[in-house]
């Protein structure tokens, strides 16, 4: 899958899940600020990637990532 | 010292509105909450009746954070608790003063569960349940939910006691005030109406199949009943002691006089007449009541076959030549199960308020158990200073609760 088609999908899968505006999902926001997450939503999200690319995420993987890239980055590697 | 217990607030979302005045009316105008489910039909119910219930939306209240630890029980119980304490003119700051609890009825989170742990054996992660799942999927999701929406700081405990949950909770809510250990607990009792939860019941045959006129199919105490129909939301009722209720100028809207209940100690699921007879019995007891006191029954009957026959022969033992006019409410609303003992005191305090008993819809004929009450099928215009609630469950859990106007 195109790094391009990661961002859009998980920016409009964000978007909806975490009632926010697209615009302000920039590449180098934290997630955490962005997408107003504690604790507990953090697992909301780990959630919708796993189920959205049938992918399993480490809770070890967790720490590097912060920011929407890291995110992007991570999709992306465990992808190939 | 013993203090007197009294409502002063009520709030409600269900099959017959979503406001206190839709709701009266609903009533007065014997209006049918029950409709014919495409949806049950087709995913195999055997009967495919229940009540029609709409989904509140919480967005403009709660934050999606939030909302995610709520299931369905819960949104409707935060629908109604808004209302019940805005009518009982409590606001955050005075919460924020004061200690308030929360004692609600709630019996299953089937529909919370089920989705979790779908997600969890699909994707074999636990993380795939997402941070609701086991806040949504305890039988205390309602009270835990409401006590932190809220800020209440009181008592904070579920009544999980089958379809007299919601009795009960204001029962005992009733007992900690009356006691001095509580000045004012918001109380009721939720019922989620999804499919799901009610499958197993269905399972056992215990709902009408009169598909065919989904209106005519609850029918307590009527010779040609065949079953209840589910139905499901939430009811609050804010309870305070007197004092309290005077002293900060609520609306006193009626008292709680008392509360009886008892254990049948016998069937899971067929109840006998006994058990009944000895809460409603307690009841009068502990309030000090005579029965020609009672100016109406609201009958806990569901339009089962057996409950309403035992039920009737308790209400005539305990009664015996004095025949109160007696009405079940499901007959309009369906089987409210662990909401329906908070929603039937807000029903019959409606009545009470506004001069009027609400027909028990579908009552055409007595049956040989059922003759010996007094069932009043139409509407009538009554006044009446108190009234007598019956709430019974499964496991043989009885509860009744009487209430006075003022």
């Amino acid at each position: 899958m195109a790094r391009e088609d990661i961002i859009a999908k998980v920016n409009e899968m964000l978007a909806e899940e975490f009632e926010v505006e697209q615009s302000t999902l920039l590449p180098d926001a934290k997630l955490k600020e962005t997408l107003n997450l504690d604790s507990l939503s953090f697992v909301d999200l780990i959630a919708l990637i796993q189920q959205t690319y049938d992918i399993n995420i480490p809770v070890e993987d967790l720490p590097k990532v912060k920011t929407f890239n890291d995110l992007y980055d991570y999709i992306e590697s465990r992808l190939k | 010292m013993e203090h007197r217990v009294v409502v002063t607030g009520m709030g409600i979302w269900s099959c017959l509105g979503q406001t206190l005045d839709d709701v009266r009316d609903s009533l007065y105008n014997g209006k049918s909450g029950i409709i014919f489910s495409q949806e049950r039909k087709d995913a195999g119910f055997r009967s495919a009746l229940c009540a029609n219930i709409p989904r509140p939306d919480l967005k403009p209240f709660i934050s999606r954070n939030m909302r995610q630890f709520m299931p369905e029980e819960a949104q409707y119980a935060y629908m109604a608790t808004r209302q019940a304490l805005e009518n009982a003119r409590i606001d955050q700051d005075f919460i924020d003063a004061n200690e308030v609890g929360i004692i609600y009825g709630n019996d299953s989170v089937a529909e919370a569960t089920m989705n979790a742990l779908d997600k969890f054996r699909q994707f074999k992660a636990t993380s795939a349940c997402g941070s609701g799942a086991i806040f949504q999927s305890m039988n205390s999701t309602v009270t835990m939910n409401l006590a932190c929406l809220f800020k209440l700081r009181g008592i904070n405990l579920t009544a999980s006691g089958a379809c007299a949950s919601g009795s009960h909770s204001i029962g005992m809510a009733s007992l900690l005030i009356r006691n001095g250990l509580q000045s004012c607990v918001v109380c009721g009792g939720a019922q989620e109406a999804n499919m799901y939860s009610v499958a197993s019941f269905d399972a056992i045959q215990a709902f009408s199949t009169r598909e065919d006129a989904p209106t005519k199919a609850c029918r307590p105490f009527d010779r040609d009943r065949d079953g209840l129909v589910p139905g499901g939301g939430a009811a609050t009722v804010i309870l305070e002691s007197y004092e309290h209720a005077v002293k900060r100028g609520a609306p006193i809207l009626a008292e709680i006089v008392s509360w009886g209940f008892s254990g049948n100690g016998d069937h899971i699921s067929t109840p006998n007449v006994a058990g009944p007879a000895r809460s409603l019995e307690l009841c009068l007891l502990n309030g000090g009541i005579d029965i020609h006191q009672i100016g109406y029954i609201n009958a806990h009957a569901t339009s089962s076959h057996a409950g309403d026959g035992r039920e009737a022969l308790a209400i005539a033992k305990v009664f015996g030549d004095y025949k109160a006019p007696v009405t079940s409410t499901k007959s309009q609303t369906g089987h409210e199960m662990w909401m329906a003992g908070a929603s039937e005191i807000i029903y019959s305090i409606l009545m009470m308020k506004n001069g009027f008993i609400a027909g028990n819809i579908n009552f055409e004929n007595p049956d040989e158990d059922t003759a010996c009450i007094n069932v009043v099928p139409d509407t009538i215009e009554q006044h009446f200073d108190m009234f007598l609630s019956n709430s019974f469950g499964f496991g043989g859990t009885n509860s009744s609760l009487i209430v006075k106007n003022l």
